[in-house]
């Protein structure tokens, strides 16, 4: 579904991706893992189209899509959940949702798509008048989610989903990410949290200093010494 | 075909009928005497202006600190046309020609600048504004430093007050688009705005085109007003005027820079009669405003004539209104 091939990414003289490839195939959960300043959000944002990479190719459903705008890479169905949740926090939620339909034309998909939302987060629909900034970080990671999900995404990007969460919340953050999965919803996921992500994974990719270094299902990596050693504490 | 007919409408459309009834019967009976009409002038330009540079600054977040040349640019087109054709109907060439002319440089201006942030945003516009008052000043059609003078005067209060409560109305029914929603996220978090799809430079420029469109409208009631115009009217000073009742409105309340633009008026107009006095007391109120009021004097909040008299929020209702909701 998703290939990306070769493909660098420089910050000024800062070669930040070095020759990164890595496939994403349809109905998975793959999860690109590795430490602070690794690249792996660069990674994210270079599918998505919000940075430019200087060479490699990014194909998507068997489309090039390195070059495109963000605008069409979202038309086209690849959806992007940013690190930091970064919600629109002087919008009500119900708004936020609204905007994450923006390119959407289609009012009924829309009222379904939202209820569905709605369905899979309740607190939402509690708090949709409510501004998102108002939100507890958790309600904000889903209204996050909720609102890439409202683009009808057939990939869906997420970066560090688990950021500054309380432990008991990105329990419950990761068994959505695994029902969205369920669903239908092919999944690029980043994380820090190696265990975590590791653990619903179908398959993973471990990245240091901007090459990816292991790859394996997401089990293999769970159990490699490597791993565990640079990872998962202990 | 939508309903245009809706009781909020009806009511709005009532209320702004009102407001101008009530003003020329006051300007009918004198009771407004020619004084007091230029303050009314003074605000209802300012009005434009404010809405039109709260669209760019606090609906879309982009720091501008040059309105006052498309303002000039709209007044000077304007006069130039005004002054070489006769009749009425050069007037609304002219103000026509000065909007659309401040619309043109503005695209041409913020194509480049918009990509800029926050700060280097603020100064790229600062120097815009300077390139245009020095243009004017060194152009030989323009007058230079004399100006132009003796433009024929159309401006009246009917104009003033259809061309400022036009400028409300667009802007709000822009705001509440999804034209306007996309602006308001850029405001919010430009990166997410980009990753749902929102063609974040598109909007940026459409709202600095509309905002410089609005500028020159409020350059040409300007200039056909007080019938003499020359380039210090609009220097940095004058941007710096928009911009405080931007701020002291409330930043993407159209509500708050109407309020603010009629309350500085007033001020402005009463501290006369204290000359010495007048700019340390104008500046302490400002200081005093934003103390109390660090958001504005709406915040974001809106009033709208449609759902009056229900909206005149009390503190008590609202709270109720939160419980419900909780």
């Amino acid at each position: 579904m998703l290939e990306i091939k070769n493909i660098d990414v420089y910050y000024g003289v800062i070669h930040a991706l070095k020759d990164i490839s890595l496939t994403v195939s349809q109905g998975e959960i793959v999860t690109l893992i590795g430490a602070n300043g690794a690249g792996k959000t660069t990674t994210l944002r270079t599918i998505s189209g919000l940075i430019k990479p200087a060479n490699g190719r990014v194909d998507f459903n068997g489309e090039r899509i390195k070059g495109t705008s963000a605008k069409d890479i979202v038309k086209k169905g690849l959806s992007h959940v940013p690190e930091g949740r970064r919600v629109f926090p002087e919008m009500t939620v119900f708004e936020n949702l609204e905007l994450g339909a923006y390119l959407r034309k289609d009012k009924k998909g829309i009222k379904d798509d939202l209820d569905r939302v709605y369905a899979s987060f309740p607190i939402l629909q509690k708090r949709s008048r409510q501004n998102a900034g108002t939100l507890s970080g958790g309600e904000q990671q889903m209204l996050a989610i909720g609102r890439a999900l409202m683009s009808r995404p057939k990939l869906l990007l997420m970066d560090e989903p688990s950021m500054g969460l309380a432990p008991l919340l990105v329990k419950e953050i990761f068994s959505i990410i695994r029902q969205i999965n369920e669903q239908g919803t092919t999944i690029l996921l980043v994380e820090q949290n190696a265990n975590m992500a590791l653990s619903i994974a179908h398959r993973a990719y471990v990245i240091e200093t901007g090459s990816i270094v292991l790859e394996g299902t997401g089990k293999e990596l769970a159990q490699s010494e490597e791993i565990k050693k640079a990872y998962l504490g202990g | 075909m939508k309903n245009l007919l809706t009781p909020k409408n009806i009511k709005t459309v009532v209320g702004i009928v009102a407001i101008y009834g009530i003003i020329q019967l006051l300007i009918s009976t004198n009771i407004l005497s020619d004084y007091y009409q230029v303050t009314l002038a003074m605000i209802c330009i300012n009005i434009i202006l404010a809405v039109g540079l709260n669209l760019i600054t606090g609906f879309t977040g982009q720091f501008s600190l040059g309105h006052a040349g498309f303002m000039s640019i709209g007044a000077y087109t304007s006069a130039l046309i005004t002054i070489n054709m006769t009749g009425e109907y050069s007037f609304y060439v002219g103000i026509l020609g000065g909007a659309g002319l401040a619309a043109v440089v503005g695209f041409i201006i913020g194509m480049p600048t918009l990509r800029l942030k926050g700060d280097y945003l603020a100064i790229a516009t600062l120097g815009m504004a300077e390139i245009i008052r020095i243009m004017m000043l060194n152009l030989d059609f323009t007058g230079g430093a004399a100006g132009l003078s003796g433009i024929p005067q159309y401006t009246n209060w009917l104009w003033l007050f259809v061309f400022s409560a036009g400028t409300v109305l667009v802007t709000r029914n822009f705001i509440n688009s999804s034209h306007g929603r996309a602006c308001i996220s850029i405001r919010e978090d430009e990166i997410a705005s980009e990753a749902m799809g929102v063609n974040t430079t598109k909007y940026k420029v459409l709202a600095f085109v509309i905002g410089a469109f609005f500028a020159g409208i409020a350059g040409a009631l300007y200039s056909s007003y007080f019938y003499f115009i020359k380039p210090d009217l609009f220097g940095f000073l004058k941007s710096i005027d928009i911009l405080v009742i931007v701020v002291l409105g409330g930043m993407g309340s159209l509500t708050g820079s109407i309020l603010a633009a009629i309350l500085l008026a007033i001020i402005s107009t009463y501290l006369q009669s204290f000359p010495e006095l007048r700019m340390v007391i104008y500046s302490l109120l400002l200081v005093i405003i934003m103390i109390f009021r660090p958001k504005g004097l709406m915040g974001s909040k809106e009033f709208s004539l449609g759902g009056f008299p229900g909206n005149l929020s009390l503190p008590w209702k609202k709270s109720a209104k939160v419980k419900d909701e909780g």
